[in-house]
């Protein structure tokens, strides 16, 4: 039985006096999109920190609702640009917080390079965010079971794997059983998520 | 002892040097924007330069539970270079994020017309974005390069409180220390001081506006001189109190003044339990069965 997802971050809600300071970034840069840049830089300092609704953190919530905003204001013609540019001109929480905002921003596959950036660091942070539910609707089959794969790795937990058990596939299950049976024949611990992926009668096959 | 490290260059350092000095007590470190052994050719460099400081280097020590920050800046050497000049159009940018603590290192590294005014055009920067600046001053024709560095600083007109001049010695200090500016101290084998001079300054002219720092990077160096120089004051008769207001306090008070210091996530007492930094998603270790 699959819990119901929690709200993303785009659909979070702050305490009122973040709301209050958010909703001042938030109409600064759907009156300019071009100050997304620097209002996401300055996000967390002027709206918060730390955890916050639905087991997001407040900062993530801040930013990736503010790029929802410019990405919104620019429409559709141009939100692609936009989103790339909040990417690449972000730093680690930054991007991390675009990548949260992938879902809702009706980019169909246009963001996929995002993500494959995102796939190609060892940042926990951000291949956490990367295998979302954006990576779960338009990562290509190969390159998500690499990313599966990858979340073991660097050892962040399959719970943060998007719509895994409705995209496992048998090769997936291959791939993971051939990295348990490797660190057992180094006598080494097998990752608890991998053992458990394993253990779990898929659904789908 | 808690250790803040305000100048150390942890690209050119291993996860054992991470390791290392998070058992020794530090919980924060300033990496400072610098050249890398060897001159960079373009812009690009710097963008992917100023991208890891921001963001691998600031995960790698959080997994090591160390709060990690940075300086951004055109170093001395790469500022005569004319294919690096455009990264100052790229300082506003990165001036605004997280974590960026001051504009450095700036300053002269031989005396040019090109270093000079790249130094006076990241003064100016500093003021702008509001950030205390990190002034490294030269190894070679050190005393002159300091009293001139101070010279542009008042011109410039920062406030002194605001700028630390960094690798001092015994010839540079009275000049930085009558100037009104922060005095930092590398503690650097061969090159430039040891634990023992430091605590005789330290001893001369007391523990105000004075940080202490390893400068560890590629070259034979210390991450753990902080540490060494604590002890060494211990003996000399310094209280624990001292050392923490000298090793923890002052770079707080420094480069607080940005206004973006990440500390509160730093557990500056116990064990490395593995997710208090993280920021993201926890991690389950593999030892974790």
């Amino acid at each position: 039985m699959t819990p119901d997802p929690a709200p993303t971050a785009t659909r979070a809600r702050l305490a009122s006096g973040a709301e209050a300071r958010l909703e001042e970034l938030i109409t600064e840069v759907r009156r300019d999109p071009g100050r997304l840049s620097r209002a996401v830089a300055r996000a967390a300092r002027v709206v918060g920190r730390g955890p916050g609704p639905d087991g997001h953190r407040v900062e993530d919530v801040a930013r990736a609702r503010l790029v929802a905003a410019a990405a919104e204001a620019t429409g559709p013609a141009g939100a692609s640009a936009v989103v790339e540019d909040a990417y690449r001109t972000g730093d680690a929480d930054e991007r991390r917080a675009v990548l949260l905002a992938l879902p809702d921003l009706d980019l169909e596959a246009a963001a996929l390079p995002l993500v494959e950036d995102a796939l190609r660091t060892n940042d926990a942070r951000l291949v956490a965010a990367a295998m979302g539910p954006y990576a779960a609707a338009h990562l290509p089959a190969e390159a998500w079971r690499h990313g599966v794969l990858k979340c073991l790795f660097v050892g962040i937990p399959l719970t943060a794997v998007a719509d895994l058990e409705h995209r496992r596939d048998a090769e997936l299950d291959r791939m993971v059983a051939a990295y348990a049976a490797e660190r057992e024949a180094a006598g080494r611990e097998v990752p608890a998520h991998a053992r458990a992926l394993l253990d779990r009668t898929p659904s789908n096959h | 002892m808690r250790i803040f490290d305000p100048h150390i260059h942890m690209t050119s350092r291993t996860t054992d040097d991470y390791e290392a000095m998070h058992d020794a007590g530090v919980r924060a470190v300033v990496e400072p924007a610098f050249w890398l052994g060897q001159p960079r050719t373009s812009v690009g460099s710097f963008v992917d330069y100023f991208d890891g400081l921001l963001g691998w280097e600031r995960f790698r020590a959080a997994q090591h539970g160390i709060a990690h920050h940075a300086t951004i800046a055109l170093n001395p050497k790469e500022a005569n270079d004319p294919r690096c000049r455009g990264v100052l159009d790229l300082l506003p940018r990165y001036l605004e994020k997280d974590g960026v603590v001051a504009v450095g290192e700036v300053g002269f590294d031989s005396m040019t017309r090109e270093e000079e005014d790249v130094f006076v055009r990241q003064l100016e920067l500093a003021g702008e974005h509001d950030l205390p600046v990190l002034v490294h001053t030269p190894h070679r024709d050190k005393a002159a390069g300091t009293r001139r560095t101070l010279e542009i600083v008042a011109q410039v007109g920062i406030a002194p409180e605001r700028v630390v001049v960094d690798h001092l010695n015994e010839v540079t200090v009275d000049v930085v220390d009558d100037a009104g500016c922060w005095a930092g101290f590398s503690v650097y084998p061969d090159t430039k001081m040891d634990e023992a001079r430091m605590v005789r300054i330290l001893q001369r002219r007391g523990l105000e506006r004075v940080m202490i720092n390893s400068a560890a990077d590629w070259g034979r160096s210390d991450p753990l001189k902080t540490w060494r120089t604590g002890q060494t004051m211990l003996s000399a008769g310094f209280t624990e109190h001292d050392v923490d207001h000298v090793l923890w306090r002052n770079p707080v008070a420094f480069y607080g003044q940005s206004g973006r210091l990440l500390l509160d996530d730093v557990d500056a007492g116990a064990d490395y339990a593995g997710n208090t930094l993280q920021r993201g998603e926890p991690l389950t270790p593999a030892a974790q069965g």
